[in-house]
């Protein structure tokens, strides 16, 4: 039997199910301190002192500032920009920047003693907006206040608008998001070992375990062996804990060195909310030229998003904003220019879809304008201008295999035959309206990413005879351990009941990269695969070499001297050709392709949106265990239409307004529509049995889905998101964003 | 002060300041870490247990208001249900089945919650099991996995007792 394609349930089930799985918050080492964060309250300030209030009880309280730092005061990400703690004499660049930690027996020690500090600064002009920080209100970074620009070109512009019947050019602005894991960040830090060569260890809630090890050896600039940094069971991520542990470990990892005690930090809610990354809001200028019968010719794309204080992951998040611009649709001419600009904002940045929702926003808002402009059926109209195999896509990439956009547009049609569900709101204020998407999202590390980080997995032979996989990619929900198994099981001809996946440490595992850009099952998976296959073989080769049964794996473990096993690194499919200078070329090794389609209803006394009907066929070139994957993509789905119609941060000079759970609020199970979704297969010769990525390219689409419906429900042009009531109150006035 | 709360069947004696809060008393003093926090403010329904058999958050209950009631921890619902300490439920095998948990932290809190639901009406609506755990947030799922895993046990245990 097959043990791809079937989905046997997840391992981890029954421990979660039951309550034994061990989150951070769980574990209590003995003696353990815990930690707290003393945060600015401005956003753009220099940081005059530090002040202990001198009648609180400091005896049994660790302190921490910038001062204990004995290597560079960064976190090491992409540009070393951002401080681990603002010092005495830096500035402070936003509202809950880390200045200064705290570590006290108690929580309630040490919430007083957070407390009982006091920053003083001197204030320096702000900016909140994407507008005021291209106009240079006050200067941020550099001479422009932009962290990075790409430009990518194919063809003419100019010529392709001369050529075009019609142009459409639309300003389209996409809010924050908050990640809202429900497990809050946190690690348990400690040292161990002696003086001069002591050890650090860090277990937290986190996806990428060797993110963390490299600010760490940064921060303490230790050797890699002397870092050891394991993952937790995580309660979420979806970017959120892709490049924040690596902040919240070195403050836990700087108190347990100065206490000489292990240290608990983890964030309350309204703190996790306020201080840590969100989505980047964008503003994207959107030109489009077509001719009368609806052929595209032209696209011009101005995208810019609002990176926040620091660098962090902007520059990359930018990267797939630009790349993902002009869609799925073949257009002669495209000109794509993408901006990451500075503010006072907290940084923001991964999320689910890191850039592409924003994109995608703009250009299928355009896509559905240009249909109704021509009077065709939103369907054929993206039929008549998508991509198909062998297409150039506006990088100078040709489409060679896996390009399952037919396919995934049938497959909505398809279910469009059967009968939906019935109205889930009645009345005579209701309006209602159907919007469709249609999207592509490129899976794993971009253009020559995957070639550089040379993504690592291990396979060995345990005692007990079962196979272990040894990979850094981390298990945050998405089901990587389950998936692993089944590849692992399917390519060395075992059991899954044989395969063990070990939990991520840097110790234990080579690095194969983070746990981000829906690689995990496509890249990692495809060379757990390998692996699985090499060991089996070499388990075969030494029970013949030594006379033993091949079959009895536990025999052949006792009988060698040392642990076999294999390990294989990531090769990308030959023929990938990427140049980072002029922004062309292979982008992504192989896209994955999606359509989306919304019907929803309006009240139009009270603007509450009500989603009937959500119909997602996205194309995953195969699905390893078709119910993890139903699950990323009902999940990403309901995560894209909190997006468009409830989710908001709302920020005021800086500070998150809403931080809590009340205020910033997710869809329930109420407001979530049943979700219907269509996994569609066209297979891709370099993944795991033609695997491709899954879990960014549910959140890309929807939203504009959403955004279309309530087009045609109110006849408003809905050009911004989130579309809450008041925001459609706005618009059904004439008010502009 | 001290307080004696009756625990998964078992009465246990602890020492706890009398505001602390019925969440951390059971996740520190008795180590039922099954019970999450995810808001402290009766948001997200990770810390969700039974009181007297009724799913209550229990990070908005003083420790001391829970003395003399019955309290069921994710620890103990199996236990509760009659499927043994070590057991799962049919409920939380039909959770994990139909792959109504991902990373899990909400998932002792929809657990119980879900229990007490098929408790009170054994044949819910999709509608009524969507109204049941509006209190339960859950960032992973998008629902409809979770839905369709009460709504299977529901009809397991409809489809049994024929």
């Amino acid at each position: 039997m097959p043990q791809v394609g079937v989905s046997p349930p997840r391992v981890d089930g029954l421990d979660k199910v039951t309550g034994a799985a061990r989150y951070v918050d769980d574990i209590q080492p003995p003696g353990v301190l815990f930690g707290r964060t003393v945060r600015s309250q401005v956003p753009h300030a220099r940081l005059d002192a530090i002040e202990l209030d001198p009648d609180f009880d400091w005896s049994q309280v660790t302190v921490v500032t910038a001062e204990d730092l004995t290597g560079p005061n960064v976190i090491a990400l992409i540009t070393d920009d951002q401080p681990a703690l603002v010092p005495v004499g830096g500035n402070i660049r936003h509202v809950d920047e880390a200045v200064a930690l705290v570590a006290a027996p108690t929580k309630p020690m040490a919430e007083a003693a957070r407390k009982a500090i006091t920053l003083v600064t001197t204030p320096l002009e702000a900016v909140f907006s994407i507008e005021d920080s291209i106009a240079k209100s006050a200067l941020l970074h550099g001479e422009d206040n932009v962290f990075k620009r790409f430009e990518i070109k194919k063809g003419d512009v100019a010529l392709g608008f001369a050529e075009a019947d019609h142009i459409i050019e639309h300003t389209y602005r996409t809010g924050a998001q908050e990640q809202m894991y429900i497990e809050p960040q946190g690690v348990i830090a400690s040292w161990a070992g002696e003086a001069g060569a002591e050890t650090v260890k860090l277990i937290g809630s986190l996806q990428c375990p060797y993110y963390v090890h490299k600010a760490l050896k940064a921060l303490y600039e230790l050797p890699d062996e002397r870092v050891i940094v394991t993952q937790a069971v995580t309660g979420g991520g979806f970017g959120g804990k892709e490049e924040y542990p690596s902040m919240i470990s070195a403050h836990a990892t700087l108190l347990a060195r100065k206490a000489q005690k292990p240290v608990k930090l983890v964030y309350e809610r309204d703190e996790d909310v306020a201080a840590t990354t969100k989505r980047h809001p964008s503003r994207t200028i959107h030109k489009l030229g077509f001719k009368k019968d609806g052929t595209l010719v032209a696209a011009e794309v101005d995208v810019v998003i609002d990176a926040g204080a620091y660098a962090t992951l902007s520059e990359v998040v930018l990267s797939r904003a630009v790349l993902h611009a002009a869609g799925p649709y073949k257009i002669p001419h495209v000109r794509i220019v993408g901006r990451a600009v500075a503010t006072n904002h907290p940084p923001h940045g991964a999320f689910r879809g890191f850039g592409a929702p924003q994109t995608t926003f703009a250009y299928e808002r355009q896509i559905a304008k240009a249909a109704a402009l021509v009077g065709q059926d939103a369907f054929a109209f993206r039929r008549h201008n998508m991509y198909r195999l062998g297409d150039v896509t506006a990088t100078g990439q040709t489409l060679r295999e896996s390009v399952a956009t037919e396919e995934v547009l049938a497959a909505v049609e398809a279910t469009l035959a059967k009968p939906g569900p019935r109205p889930r709101v009645e009345g005579p204020s209701i309006k209602r309206g159907r919007g469709i998407a249609f999207y592509n999202h490129g899976a794993g590390f971009t253009g020559s990413g995957e070639e550089r980080l040379k993504g690592q997995a291990t396979l060995a032979l345990l005692p007990d005879g079962r196979f272990e996989v040894r990979s850094s990619s981390t298990d945050i929900g998405q089901g990587a351990q389950t998936t692993f198994g089944q590849i692992a099981a399917m390519a060395a001809g075992i059991p899954t009941e044989q395969i063990v996946v070990a939990q991520p440490s840097t110790d234990l595992v080579p690095d194969s990269g983070p746990t981000v850009a829906s690689r995990t099952c496509m890249v990692v998976g495809h060379v757990v695969g390998q692996a699985a296959s090499q060991l089996k073989e070499r388990v075969e080769a030494y029970a013949k070499a030594n006379d033993l049964d091949p079959q009895d794996r536990a025999a052949v473990a006792a009988h060698s001297p040392e642990e076999l096993q294999t390990t294989v690194t990531y090769r990308p499919p030959p023929g990938i050709v990427w140049d980072d200078q002029t922004y062309s070329g292979d982008a992504y090794p192989v896209f994955g392709w999606a359509c989306c389609l919304v019907d929803l209803a309006v009240d139009t006394d009270t603007l509450e949106v009500t989603v009937e009907r959500c119909v997602h066929a996205v194309d995953v070139g195969k699905a390893i265990n078709p119910r993890i994957v139903q699950g990323q993509i009902e999940g990403g789905t309901l995560q894209a239409l909190g997006w468009a119609l409830w989710e908001s941060v709302l920020y005021k000079e800086g500070r998150v307004l809403n931080q809590r759970m009340t205020n910033s609020i997710i869809p329930t199970a109420i407001e979530a529509p049943e979700l219907e979704a269509v996994l569609v297969e066209v297979p891709y010769s370099h993944g795991p049995h033609g695997a491709k990525g899954v879990g960014e390219i549910p959140m890309d689409g929807p939203a504009a889905a959403v955004a279309n419906a309530l087009e045609q429900a109110l006849g408003v042009a809905t050009d911004e998101l989130p579309l809450l009531p008041e925001t459609l109150d706005r618009l059904t006035r004439g008010g502009a964003a | 002060m001290k307080l004696e709360l009756k625990v998964n069947g078992e009465t246990r004696s602890v020492e706890a300041s009398p505001i602390a809060r019925l969440l951390d008393v059971l996740r520190e003093e008795i180590s039922l870490t099954g019970t999450k926090e995810g808001c402290g403010e009766g948001e997200c329904g990770a810390c969700t247990i039974l009181i007297d058999g009724k799913p209550v958050n229990s990070c908005l209950v003083p420790a001391a208001q829970a003395q003399g009631a019955e309290l069921t921890t994710i620890e103990g619902l199996a236990d509760r249900c009659g499927y043994g300490r070590q057991g799962a439920t049919p409920l939380q095998t039909a959770i994990v089945e139909w792959g109504g948990t991902q990373c899990g932290i909400c998932t002792p809190g929809i657990a119980v919650c879900a229990q007490a639901l098929l408790a009170e009406e054994p044949a819910p609506s999709r509608e009524r099991i969507r109204e049941a755990l509006a209190g339960n947030l859950c960032r992973c799922t998008g629902y409809q996995l979770i839905v369709d895993a009460v709504a299977a046990a529901a009809e397991a245990s409809a489809g049994s007792q024929a």
